[in-house]
């Protein structure tokens, strides 16, 4: 009898020490990355498991981001942009706000992509299943994933009709919030800004150049611009416009950029049309609105 | 435990001194149950959230001095925007890494309790609103000091675009976000959840902006243009206060608050 009672109190204590230590729980786990193999993500109808990966990523991916996740693989050193470090748990290409992490899907697709205009190539030739684990290993790396929830989606609505007008508006609305800065006039990537950009490492990194490229480093959708500028690419300069630009701005803005890229769009064809020329609106860019 | 050995010829005896057996037995369980939560109730009293309100009207003051040369500092070259240029026109900016007032006081030092407080001082959180303005292509404050999940506020009061961009270490558990804020853009407001000395910031947009989230647990205080600070709210006790300078890094002092009488601690940094 007394040992029953005695045995009761000895889980009721263990109970209240185990509730004190969760307390600190994220700190324990910072450095033991092995605990962390457990790792999970969910795409779609997919499963993917951290350890599974284990073989995939020695394979593909140690070579450029290295045994630890921490980009330092041993072709880092020739690398231009750098390879990811995954331990800080910071991606460019999220559909959530600023500062928050990805979602597992974010990370499946920038492995399906590939970076474009980096040594990142499209991981597409692995199964569906290969790549949703290596998703969960490459999130193992980080004890943000077990610290924090990824974050709220950002809302795209849905893409309205191409016009004249909205091309314009979205012309004006690159002029308002000054893409230009870093981005160029005409958007070439040749702002006054764009020499002494750095990325979160004090790197030189590039703006984007709309005339010479096809395809972000985030997508070729009309959507995937959208999420670009208003998520931002965390890590680089570029950052999330969400709380300045609205949505319909937003979709003009999408329809002007495509003016400038290289292939054939309908945006292109209607400015063709109307005679835009890429630049500075009527107005100066600086000068306050006239009456 | 070994089971009782039921008998089956006297089955009356048996149910009554079950049921003494069970009576017992739930007055030791309650009696392990009131040890297990008061136990609970110890660890959740000396865990940090607690929240006891204590008067805590005492002061730490001082002044921060720069002794040597103040080092030169460089001009901002500001021509990639005609508009910074245009608010520099009669006051050229320079750089503000180390900004000297008369008599040797350095200004943008933070200085905070770095041990010596306990409980409910330390999980206090201000409810004043810190604000970082982008103002003539310039931080103002240079150096913005706040409580852990003290609501703070990055405005702007000019007519060009820019980009705020805080770098904390993620790994630490404060986490980097980039926002752009063309003019007229509503403030934004936020907080930092961890201790952090120093957070850089910069704006992309215009690489000579530079300043700094300083964010520490309880009372605080940024020297003045004359290098003086007061840390208000401090409840008597002794403590370990530390200064933060962006370029001269720490210095600590060991301070007493008594009842009705300030602390007092000086600081002097060395100039390289």
């Amino acid at each position: 009898m007394r040992r029953m009672i005695f045995n009761g109190s000895l889980v009721l204590t263990a109970v209240a020490v185990v509730a004190f230590c969760s307390f600190s729980w994220a700190q324990m786990t910072e450095f033991d990355e092995n605990q962390r193999l457990g790792m999970e993500s969910h795409i779609g109808k997919l499963t993917g498991h951290a350890a599974a990966a284990a073989g995939s990523y020695r394979r593909y991916c140690v070579g450029c981001h290295g045994v630890l996740g921490d980009g330092e693989g041993e072709n880092a050193q020739w690398l231009d942009p750098k390879p990811r470090n995954f331990t800080l748990g910071i991606f460019k290409c999220r559909s959530t706000t600023t500062g928050t992490l990805p979602l597992d899907s974010d990370l499946y697709d920038t492995i399906g992509r590939g970076l474009d205009s980096s040594n990142m190539p499209s991981w597409n030739p692995l199964s569906a299943q290969q790549r949703a684990d290596l998703v969960a290993y490459v999130k193992h790396f980080s004890a943000r994933w077990v610290s924090e929830k990824p974050g709220t989606p950002i809302e795209i609505p849905p893409k309205p009709e191409v016009t004249a007008e909205r091309i314009k508006a979205g012309q004006a609305v690159f002029q308002k919030v000054e893409c230009w800065k870093c981005h160029g006039e005409t958007g070439r990537g040749n702002g006054p800004s764009a020499a002494t950009l750095t990325d979160d490492q004090n790197r030189p990194i590039q703006p984007f150049n709309f005339h010479d490229n096809n395809r972000f480093k985030c997508g070729t959708s009309d959507e995937d611009l959208y999420r670009i500028f208003m998520t931002g690419l965390d890590g680089t300069p570029m950052p999330s416009w969400s709380d300045n630009i609205k949505p319909d701005e937003a979709w003009d803005l999408v329809f002007y950029l495509r003016t400038l890229q290289p292939m054939k769009s309908k945006e292109k064809e209607i400015a063709r049309q109307i005679g835009l020329k890429p630049g500075a609106t009527s107005a100066a860019p600086a000068a306050p609105a006239q009456q | 435990m070994p089971l009782q050995p039921r008998l089956r010829s006297n089955n009356v005896v048996i149910e009554r001194s079950e049921e003494e057996r069970e009576k017992k037995m739930r007055v030791r369980y309650q009696v392990a149950g009131m040890f297990s939560i008061l136990l609970l109730l110890a660890i959740g009293l000396l865990s940090p959230t607690s929240s006891v309100s204590a008067a805590a009207d005492g002061k730490i003051t001082g002044t921060v001095k720069l002794d040597g040369a103040a080092p030169h500092m460089k001009g901002i070259d500001m021509s990639k925007d005609p508009y910074c240029v245009k608010q520099h026109e009669n006051n050229p900016a320079h750089l503000e890494n180390v900004v000297v007032g008369a008599g040797g006081g350095l200004e943008n030092v933070v200085l905070y309790i770095s041990e010596g407080l306990s409980g409910p001082e330390a999980s206090q959180v201000p409810t004043q609103v810190p604000v970082f303005d982008q103002k003539n292509c310039m931080y103002t404050p240079h150096v913005l000091a706040m409580d852990v999940n003290q609501k703070f506020k990055v405005v702007t009061s000019d007519q060009t675009t820019h980009n705020i961009h805080p770098l904390p270490n993620p790994l630490a558990g404060n986490i980097p976000w980039n926002k752009s804020q063309p003019p007229g853009a509503p403030p934004i407001e936020t907080s930092w959840k961890t201790e952090e000395v120093a957070i850089p910031v910069k704006c992309n947009i215009h690489p000579w902006m530079h300043g700094y989230f300083v964010v520490v647990k309880g009372p605080y205080a940024t020297t003045d243009e004359k290098g003086s600070y007061t840390i208000e709210n401090v409840p008597p006790g002794s403590y370990t206060v530390t200064a933060w300078h962006e370029e001269y890094g720490k210095q600590t002092a060991k301070v007493t608050v008594a009842a009705g009488k300030p602390g007092a601690a000086d600081f002097t940094f060395k100039a390289k």
